[in-house]
């Protein structure tokens, strides 16, 4: 599991270029699915055949990552870019970054910034070790993305690395197909969406194309269990969060009591989440055509959208229990 | 050139009969078949030969402007902005209101009037009002109904050279090149789609493709240049006379990298200029189109216009052959099998 992890969120994947991270995840698990497709977006689907077609499960978990993109280049090689997805400038002060899956670079604001509180990304640069315009573009172009450059460490029983927003989730649907027992009661797609972090665009039409009846997308939240953190009722290895709300989502009470009954009766922690900043790929399934049953699982996460997200290996495990219970249950009260 | 009648034509967003049927009436001889679909975007269908591939070209119709809400006891309209506009340009500026293109001035309180505080704010929409000359509420509402649309009265002409100086650049532009393409005589089919309500959030491109099945789509645009005093190189959005500018993301869209790194290569091989819209914000159709259904692979092509949602937005020649030409090579390029075994990044 930590090695799986650890493959996932050293892979890079910013919003768009989600490639790499797709073939790895591919590598996978196509041994293991009836079906394997990737649509015109990029988003893998991968069919799991269940022991009744009536009706259709959509898990997603996105396989984007936020990041920069170059948006210019200095006669001197340093470049300058623009965020893709929610990047605090704050968070990139100092920090390493990795262009295309190759190229390291350094970031600093410009000299003349004093008032931090003024920081922007169009003050700030990323230094690639170029001295001229002509030698950074033999690396980098305009348009071309990078990430934060970080490796993964656990620390005590958490894992701490960047892009676990959603590599995480990616890794519990990759585990429940490689643990799956028996065939789950429906036809259940498995879906690593793109594009998440800038608008749950890939959820759109992955949603389009299946058609799903339940959808469930595995994806990180925030916790309020940090100093003076702001209020939220959902800790750190207290178990997955079963979702009731967020700013794309009023998830449907069946499914979330379903969650509920099913974490009680197999003795699995969770807590519930009420999430009052950002949306998921959820609210993306619930709309779709004319509608599904949405719901979401959510891996508590500190310091998220940071170089250094922390989550709680059991939270994990307890995070693919749950989810193999929903996918072999009778699914209870929602059809 | 065409331009000039697109320009000077009135299609606030929601208003775009004037556009679309002047477009209709030119391209009528050129294509297989035209449709207007419920929101009004206006579909042109050019088939090719069945083995090539589908290719919709997107531009909008719409322009911003000004929607009439109230008209005061002494004949003067109140006005609301439709998309977005900068309030500090409306004062005095020259307008035409409704289908029948009714003269007004946008006037407020003349400099000898104010107090000198006022003079160091921008008039707000409350100040501001359309003066069409009439003097009582009966006499305007003869001329004016409540909801009816104004824009600027500008005149499409010739600066210097190569510039040309207009209205509503943002979107004819787009329209004119796209109007170009269908003259010209293709292999594969285009699909042309002039859409409607661009200006207010992308609503006529949310549904014009979804009955449309294309391989690829291009929107074309006019964008911002901010290649004036006072803005650092690394800040332009893009720069006139600089060919046209290639989107790398904007708050709608990633374009598909395949679609973008063909245009660079066909732009490469046919000495056609280009640059890259450095600005990562706003968005354009693209967003919409390329969300349709499953998905379209969309890109998009921007012809950069100074002083752009104003009453005299600028344009350079050269940028505008140059997109034309880019598309063309384009489509030519797509004929040959380009892109036919690409994936999707």
């Amino acid at each position: 599991m930590k090695e799986l992890i650890k493959r996932l969120v050293e892979t890079f994947g910013p919003s768009g270029d989600e490639l790499a991270v797709r073939e790895l995840i591919r590598g996978e698990i196509e041994d293991q699915v009836d079906q394997i497709e990737v649509d015109t977006m990029g988003n893998l689907i991968a069919l799991k055949k269940g022991q009744d077609d009536s009706n259709k499960v959509m898990l997603a978990a996105h396989m984007d990552e936020i990041g920069l993109i170059a948006t210019h280049i200095e006669e001197e090689g340093f470049i300058r870019f623009s965020n893709v997805g929610g990047v605090s400038p704050y968070n990139l002060l100092g920090e390493r970054v990795l262009f295309n899956g190759e190229t390291i670079g350094v970031i600093d604001k410009e000299g003349k910034l004093d008032d931090i509180s003024k920081l922007k990304h169009d003050k700030m640069y990323v230094d690639i070790g170029a001295t001229t315009q002509e030698e950074a573009e033999e690396k980098i172009k305009i348009g071309d993305t990078a990430t934060y450059y970080r490796q993964l460490d656990l620390v005590g029983n958490r894992l701490v690395a960047k892009g676990l927003d959603d590599r995480a989730g990616c890794a519990v649907l990759i585990e429940t197909i490689k643990q799956l027992t028996e065939q789950p009661t429906f036809d259940t797609y498995f879906v690593f969406t793109v594009q998440e972090e800038v608008g749950t665009r890939g959820a759109i039409t992955s949603s389009y194309g299946i058609n799903p009846d339940v959808g469930i997308a595995v994806d990180l939240t925030l916790t309020g269990d940090t100093p003076e953190a702001k209020r939220m009722a959902v800790s750190l290895g207290e178990g997955p969060a079963i979702k009731v709300k967020d700013r794309s989502v009023l998830v449907n009470p069946q499914l979330k009591n379903l969650m509920i009954d099913l974490a009680e009766e197999n003795e699995i922690p969770y807590q519930l989440e009420v999430l009052d900043r950002g949306g998921t790929d959820t609210g993306r399934m619930q709309l779709s055509r004319e509608g599904a049953i949405a719901g979401a699982i959510s891996i508590p996460g500190r310091y998220v959208h940071s170089p250094s997200e922390m989550i709680d290996l059991t939270d994990l495990e307890n995070s693919i229990k749950l989810l193999s219970e929903i996918l072999q249950s009778d699914y209870q009260g929602l059809f | 050139m065409f331009l000039k009648q697109l320009s000077e034509a009135v299609g606030v967003s929601g208003r775009e009969a004037e556009v679309r049927d002047l477009i209709r009436e030119e391209i009528k001889d050129d294509v297989d078949r035209i449709e207007t679909d419920a929101l009004g975007n206006l579909i042109a269908f050019k088939e090719g030969k069945p083995e090539q591939p589908t290719v919709l070209l997107a531009a909008h119709m719409d322009e911003i402007g000004l929607m009439i809400t109230d008209i005061t006891d002494d004949g003067l309209l109140k006005f609301k902005p439709i998309g977005g506009i900068d309030k500090r340009i409306l004062v005095s500026k020259e307008v035409v209101v409704g289908p029948d293109q009714i003269p007004g001035v946008i006037g407020a309180k003349a400099i000898h009037l104010q107090e000198s505080d006022e003079r160091k704010k921008p008039l707000d929409y409350g100040e501001l009002y359309i003066d069409i000359g009439t003097k009582e509420k009966e006499e305007s509402e003869k001329l004016v109904e409540l909801g009816m649309m104004a824009t600027f009265a500008t005149e499409f002409e010739q600066l210097g050279t190569a510039t040309v100086k207009g209205k509503a650049f943002d979107d004819r532009v787009g329209c004119a090149a796209l109007i170009e393409l269908l003259q010209q005589e293709h292999q594969l089919s285009i699909i042309a789609a002039f859409t409607v309500q661009e200006e207010i959030g992308l609503r006529g491109a949310s549904v014009v493709a979804y009955d449309l099945d294309p391989d690829l789509a291009l929107v074309v645009e006019g964008t911002s240049a901010s290649d004036v005093p006072d803005t650092k190189e690394a800040g332009y959005s893009t720069q006139l006379g600089a060919g046209p500018a290639l989107t790398i993301q904007d708050s709608s869209l990633i374009p598909s990298q395949p679609v973008v790194n063909k245009l660079i290569e066909v732009a490469d091989q046919n000495d056609i200029p280009y640059q890259f819209r450095k600005l990562t914000r706003a968005g354009t159709d693209a967003g919409a189109l390329h969300l349709t259904k499953e998905g379209i692979r969309t890109a998009v092509i921007s012809m950069p216009c100074r002083y752009i949602h104003s009453p005299a937005s600028l344009l350079n020649l050269n940028d505008y052959q140059a997109t034309v030409e880019l598309l063309t090579k384009f489509c030519q390029d797509m004929e040959e099998g380009g892109l036919a075994d690409e994936g999707v990044n």
